[in-house]
């Protein structure tokens, strides 16, 4: 019997049970095998698609891998300067009110060359999404250190490991914006496995749902791998970014509806 | 006649923003242009015409708001002065790549560097040959009066649109802070949603059902494709080159010799000329108003009717390169300026046009 | 009788072979084929009839590579 349920052929339209929304472009990623980048923008589309918002969604790139976000996204998009979206976003979102906005930035764009963009977004508590990819590294220009490169560890600029004395720490922007009054919504997530993903994928309802009530920013941090920069597998990566990116930057919400989450939650892992 | 006003120079080119139905300003504060973002603040043109006025956190921060602005076709304007400008070259570039409409105010200091805050015209190399990086040009348009700076916000935003491209009105702190007599123009009213879209089909607005999605970019990682955006640039450059150029002769009918300048020195040398045509030396004025498109043509005539040129700028000589490349003939050619922030008295200028031009 | 079964339909052309579908099947159906795409890349196979559309693999894959089916069959 166990040979005939074998052989059933259930690849039928009415028996999809997952396939790739209508809102990525139908070509392939320029991604490296394994990145993050690649299921965040799908978690992404996935979200605008179940909103219905495409048509009201205007979105911002930035310059890194990423660069190249407006080719596989199904919606009006411009791309920023360095560092410079949220200072786009502003200036969109201030004056089409009732469009759905967000930038979708790396950790060089928003948390070294950007850091003033960020943060004042964030401080005048502008009503967008800002979505976070961190993986502590510069990927799309060759692997050097980045603002959010973990203590000791090696990257093109920083080939002996960083070194604090003079490089300084790595910068958790995720806790810095939290304490502005403007964020309303403060997160970290991760996309390396399905629980992740779908974690991630209800971060993100949840902050494009919060720009209805024009409460202010709700920023989502992803913490993601970049095999390539870290010089390993895509799997070896993933459990690479467990054991090493997670203690320092730890998965969960930060702040909900406007106030800080206890610090208990924040340190619970997955 | 429209409403008449005793107004400052930089008063006015806010207020002319908000008539002409600019939907935001985005800028930050610099000596001796901030009145600009005081006026409108003070205004509250939110209240008048739903126009969104903000402070920025630098003027990179503000550029960058513009390019957002800009790429949903929105009408959108900055100001600065000659720092806050440099800050700003990158985005010009982007936006001018991009193709974009915006409308920058700089009311140019003394520099390089910080500076003064008293006028100079030291910006005519940054505005007309560059700043930003690439091939690229922006309209520039430089007025002489108070009446110029309402007159060419409408102006500069219409050739913005038209062209899809910044475009810049050079003007100095002594236009920006000078008092005159302007009549104001009618309000026009800010752009519907189903009017910008008409007027800007190539805006990022929002992808509906029945057209692909629109990226604004000035990236194109393929040579081809890029050499394609520059081609498409030069042409429209030529197209600019052929329609808006903008300037004004004076006393030109009998003129032996001649003054050439734009802006505040123009004004300066009004006076000059009315002084030298006392003594009986039969200077004219040709005064370029749009600085790109330079007018060429206009003083490639002029040049081979008369003995010598003094061109007169508050800088080390800048937009005497362009006169002695359009003039191309052997017509002497001398310039006159002052730097820092110091500006030229009449008299002087008609004594450098005896020294340097009929007696050199 | 009636049993949940899966199936995964992999566009091979897309996969990048970065193997994370496989960490995350809780029934091992998943593999790297030996041959490789028109990009050079090893990629994902199905290797049995266990697979019950958990949807898992898709959920994870960052190129969306696997489209999902499930059904409720009963066997005559």
């Amino acid at each position: 019997m166990e040979e005939q349920f074998a052989k059933l052929d259930i690849r039928k339209e009415e028996n999809i049970v997952y396939k790739k929304t209508d809102l990525l472009v139908d070509r392939a990623l320029s991604y490296c095998p394994g990145c993050g980048h690649g299921t965040a923008h799908r978690m992404l589309m996935e979200v605008l698609d179940e909103m219905d918002i495409q048509d009201k969604t205007i979105g911002v790139s930035p310059v890194g891998c990423s660069v190249l976000a407006y080719d596989f996204m199904n919606i009006d998009m411009l791309g920023a300067a360095h560092g410079r979206a949220p200072a786009l976003a502003t200036a969109i979102k201030r004056m089409w009110p009732d469009r759905f906005v967000f930038t979708y930035q790396g950790d060089g764009d928003l948390a070294a060359i950007g850091t003033a963009e960020t943060i004042h977004a964030c401080n005048r508590g502008e009503n967008f999404v800002i979505i976070f990819i961190n993986n502590g590294i510069y990927g799309m220009t060759g692997g050097q250190m980045a603002p959010t490169t973990l203590p000791n560890m090696r990257s093109s600029t920083s080939p002996y490991g960083r070194d604090v004395a003079t490089m300084g720490h790595p910068l958790r922007m995720t806790e810095l914006v939290a304490q502005l009054p403007g964020t309303y919504y403060v997160t970290r997530q991760a996309v390396h496995t399905p629980n992740h993903v779908r974690k991630t994928k209800k971060a993100l309802r949840k902050a494009f749902e919060n720009q209805k009530l024009n409460n202010g920013i709700s920023f989502v941090e992803v913490v993601s791998n970049c095999n390539s920069g870290w010089k390993m597998t895509p799997v070896n990566s993933n459990k690479w970014m467990e054991d090493n990116m997670f203690p320092f930057y730890p998965l969960g919400d930060i702040k909900v509806d406007g106030k800080l989450v206890e610090k208990a939650e924040v340190t619970k892992k997955e | 006649m429209g409403e008449l006003r005793l107004m400052k120079g930089n008063e006015a080119v806010a207020e002319a923003a908000i008539r002409a139905g600019c939907d935001g300003y985005f800028g930050y504060p610099i000596t001796p242009q901030s009145e600009i973002m005081e006026y409108l603040m003070m205004e509250k043109p939110f209240e008048r015409t739903g126009m969104v006025v903000l402070q920025a956190e630098s003027e990179v921060a503000s550029i960058n708001m513009l390019y957002g602005g800009a790429g949903t076709g929105k009408m959108v304007m900055t100001s600065s002065s000659s720092p806050g400008i440099s800050l700003m070259q990158e985005g010009i570039s982007y936006m001018a790549g991009a193709e974009l409409p915006c409308l920058l105010v700089n009311i140019v200091r003394g520099g390089p560097g910080l500076g003064t805050i008293q006028p100079s015209q030291a910006d005519y190399f940054q505005s007309v040959k560059g700043g930003g990086h690439g091939d690229y040009k922006m309209i520039v348009l430089a007025p002489a009066s108070v009446q110029e700076m309402s007159d060419f916000a409408k102006l500069g935003f219409e050739l913005a649109f038209k062209y899809r491209t910044p475009v810049m009105i050079l003007s100095d702190g002594a236009i920006g802070q000078m008092m005159e007599k302007v009549e104001l123009f009618d309000p026009v009213p800010r752009r519907t949603e189903e009017e910008l879209i008409r007027q800007c089909p190539w805006a990022a607005t929002g992808k509906p059902k029945n057209r692909d999605h629109i990226i604004i970019t000035s990236l194109d990682l393929d040579p081809a494709g890029q050499e394609r955006v520059n081609l498409k640039l030069q042409a429209k450059y030529k197209v600019m080159e052929e329609n808006e150029v903008r300037y004004e002769l004076i006393n030109c009918d009998d003129a032996e010799y001649l003054f050439i300048a734009f802006g505040l020195s123009a004004r300066i040398c009004q006076k000059s000329m009315d002084l030298a045509r006392a003594k009986g030396i039969k200077v004219g004025l040709l005064r370029p108003i749009s600085l790109f498109p330079f007018p060429v043509n206009p003083v490639a005539t002029i040049a081979k009717k008369v003995k010598g040129i003094l061109v007169v700028e508050m800088n080390a000589g800048q937009m005497i390169e362009d006169v002695r490349l359009s003039a191309g003939c052997s017509v002497k050619i001398e310039h006159y300026g002052r730097f820092g922030g110091i500006i030229p008295t009449p008299e002087e200028v008609v004594k450098a046009l005896e020294q340097k031009i009929i007696g050199g | 009788m009636a049993k949940i079964k899966g199936d995964i339909v992999i566009n091979v052309e897309r996969c990048k072979g970065c193997e994370v579908c496989i960490a995350a099947c809780p029934f091992t159906v998943i593999a790297m084929a030996k041959e490789v795409n028109g990009k050079g890349y090893r990629y994902a196979i199905k290797v049995n009839d266990e697979c019950t559309g958990c949807t898992n693999c898709a959920i994870v894959c960052p190129d969306a590579v696997i489209t999902v089916y499930r059904a409720k069959v009963t066997a005559e």
